[in-house]
């Protein structure tokens, strides 16, 4: 399998699509037309290429992480993509868009935002570009993030708490689709994972695809040209996976999203269509869309990205999940051994490597992990878990 | 079931406006009595809304209609259990998202509709690239596929969803969710014009309607009026079958006063 351009109508396999209003068809069409022809002009590309690495501190290090590794008897490699500006691989994503914004003549940003990484990355964006931005956020996670909250603020963009539903992303994700019908000539949705619409899981995979080119330069450099035995990343939508998978997708190396177990919609899901497009879904015998749980509020999703469950149907990746606990083990694990405080999304995927390590992944193997964002949001939340003693 | 592109074209061709309620199915004990009242009070068909949990369509009163029927246990088996064992008068078209549908698999989906008297539906969120699956299952069971043309619609695509829709053509009135409006889009009059201007089958309005000037100020154009939010909002605030049958009497009153 390849990740390659989805075909005709944004179908991977069975999954994908546009299922969405009327009224949106027309938007999805000319973003469609704007990236493709941006994707493809030099221009564009130098001018994203130079926001990366003067903007954002690209390329992030592929950090070695010795003690960890003695640990678990694994070789641990770190994509340290919580060194970029505003702390996570959020920011890939929204510098791409807002130059579409630009490029297709808006001048307004709206986005769904679960931990609020991607709300302060749009956010940040949009204060670099001079764009007007609102970020939708359910108010479960306004008061779980209430730091990346006024974060948002000080950046210039008004939060719109979302009372409806379950008050977390899912809800986050119709608001900002409501507002969007109502703004879409003057409005981009700046869509934060691989999910939605086509083109948006084909556009942010490319635009996050970044991680995994740089990473199997670094992989190459580090073990002699070759590649790593496995590479893990946490799966909400996917956008942190899908970008560092395109990387090693055409290797021998083993793919894992690692998925919350409250929100593991690939192995508790079944096929739906939400919020525009058909990927694995949790949901009721109806067809209602089950609330999604999980400690980290990046992962609280009841789907995932399309592409996602195209490469786990066809077995190219694999998706298991991980319980709350073992997350704040691995955060204090990291923490203690290495010096580096991750957020609660990509404990997630270190939590499995500490779980598997000896076990699905054999000793002696080469494990590059997308350390995707940084746990600086997450400190308060897991002092409440834990308690001060620690 | 009442086939619904030939009962409203007969009384659309017989001089009168349509005019379209909807109610949320399972709402409240008495749904169906709201049915029976908005039909008795003039309703050439009434829409059913099979609610969803995420209505990324819906306005805050379709979403507290949605939020209050999933609360009291309401499926889309238990609304049309509720509608077969009632003869509704007038055609019953079927609102709802696509996922519905899906998880239950489209031809069964269709089917339990015609099984329940329902003789169309509109799934807002399938659109024309999506909808031609759904469109042969349904018309297979004999139900009419509904679909829906935005003001952002260029012509060749509205062409194309008046030619594929059947029973009539939703046209949204506005560039926006479901939801009361002080006053009426000018973006309503020129989608009605442009869609008959493009096909003779009805033309109906739906998207802010809230008032009886508003409805008689779109039929300058179009051929009826889909009104939802305002009259849910009455049944919410707890005036149960009479005032939606006061409502919709009002708006009777007016389009036939022209």
């Amino acid at each position: 399998m390849s990740m390659t351009e989805p075909s005709s109508g944004g179908r991977f396999g069975d999954f994908g699509g546009r299922f969405l209003p009327e009224a949106l068809v027309p938007a999805c069409l000319e973003l469609e037309e704007a990236f493709r022809a941006a994707w493809a002009d030099d221009a564009f590309r130098a001018e994203l290429d130079g926001l990366l690495v003067s903007y954002a501190g690209r390329p992030s290090p592929l950090t070695e992480a010795a003690r960890l590794s003695e640990r678990l008897g694994v070789r641990v490699l770190l994509k340290r993509d919580e060194l970029n500006h505003t702390g996570s691989h959020k920011i890939n994503n929204v510098l791409g868009q807002a130059l579409l914004c630009r490029r297709m003549g808006k001048r307004r940003l709206v986005a769904e935002t679960g931990a609020g990484q991607h709300g302060v990355a749009t956010a940040t964006a949009a204060a670099l570009f001079g764009f007007d931005c609102v970020i939708y956020m359910g108010e479960v996670d306004v008061e779980r993030q209430s730091h990346n909250v006024f974060r948002m603020n000080l950046l210039g963009a008004e939060v719109h708490p979302v009372s409806s539903g379950a008050r977390t992303l899912k809800d986050a994700v119709n608001e900002a689709m409501r507002d969007w019908v109502a703004s879409v000539t003057t409005t981009h949705f700046c869509l934060g994972s691989v999910m939605g619409p086509h083109p948006y899981p084909w556009m942010v995979r490319e635009l996050q695809r970044v991680i995994g080119e740089e990473a199997r330069r670094q992989c190459a450099e580090l073990l002699d040209g070759g590649v790593p035995d496995v590479v893990v990343a946490c799966v909400g939508g996917g956008s942190n996976a899908a970008g560092i998978f395109a990387g090693f997708v055409d290797t021998s190396a083993r793919l894992v999203g690692v998925q919350p177990e409250g929100g593991a919609a690939i192995g508790r899901g079944l096929p739906g269509v939400v919020h525009g497009s058909k990927s694995m879904l949790l949901q009721d015998e109806h067809g209602q869309v089950s609330e999604a749980h999980s400690i980290s509020a990046g992962l609280d999703y009841p789907g995932v990205g399309p592409e996602h469950a195209h490469l786990a149907s066809g077995g190219r990746a694999e998706y298991p999940s991980v319980v709350d606990a073992e997350v704040l083990d691995a955060f204090q694990l990291l923490s203690r051994t290495e010096g580096i405080i991750p957020a609660l999304e990509p404990a997630h995927a270190l939590a499995w490597v500490v779980r598997e390590a000896g076990r699905a992944i054999p000793s002696g193997s080469t494990v590059v992990v997308n350390l995707c964002g940084r746990g600086d949001k997450d400190v308060a939340q897991v002092m409440a878990h834990l308690g001060h003693e620690r | 079931m009442i086939p619904l592109e030939p009962h409203l074209c007969q009384r659309r061709d017989g001089g009168a406006k349509l005019l379209v309620p909807y109610v949320t199915g399972g709402l409240s004990d008495d749904w169906v009595d709201v049915v029976h009242a908005a039909v008795a009070a003039g309703a050439d068909a009434v829409e059913v809304g099979i609610p969803f949990s995420d209505p990324v369509m819906d306005g805050p009163t379709i979403q507290e209609a949605s939020v209050r029927a999933l609360r009291r246990g309401t499926t889309p088996g238990s609304i049309l259990a509720d509608l077969a064992r009632v003869d509704v008068g007038v055609p019953v078209v079927a609102m709802t998202y696509y996922n519905l549908a899906f998880r239950m698999g489209d031809l069964r989906f269709a089917r339990s509709l015609a099984a329940a008297g329902v003789s169309g539906a509109i799934l807002p969120d399938l659109p024309l690239e999506e909808s031609a699956d759904w469109e042969r299952e349904s018309a297979a069971a004999g139900v009419a596929s509904v679909l829906l043309a935005a003001p952002v619609t260029p012509d060749d695509r509205l062409a194309a969803i008046a030619a594929r829709s059947r029973g009539f053509v939703y046209g949204v009135s506005r560039m926006g969710v479901t939801g009361e409006r002080l006053s009426l889009a000018g973006s309503a009059g020129v989608l009605a014009k442009r869609l008959k201007a493009t096909t003779d089958k009805p033309v109906l309005i739906g998207f802010g309607i809230s008032t009886p000037d508003q409805a008689v100020e779109v039929c300058a154009e179009a051929d009826g009026v889909i009104v939802a939010s305002a009259l849910l909002r009455a049944v919410l605030d707890g005036g149960g079958p009479e005032a939606a049958a006061g409502f919709v009497g009002d708006l009777r009153h007016a389009l036939d006063a022209g």
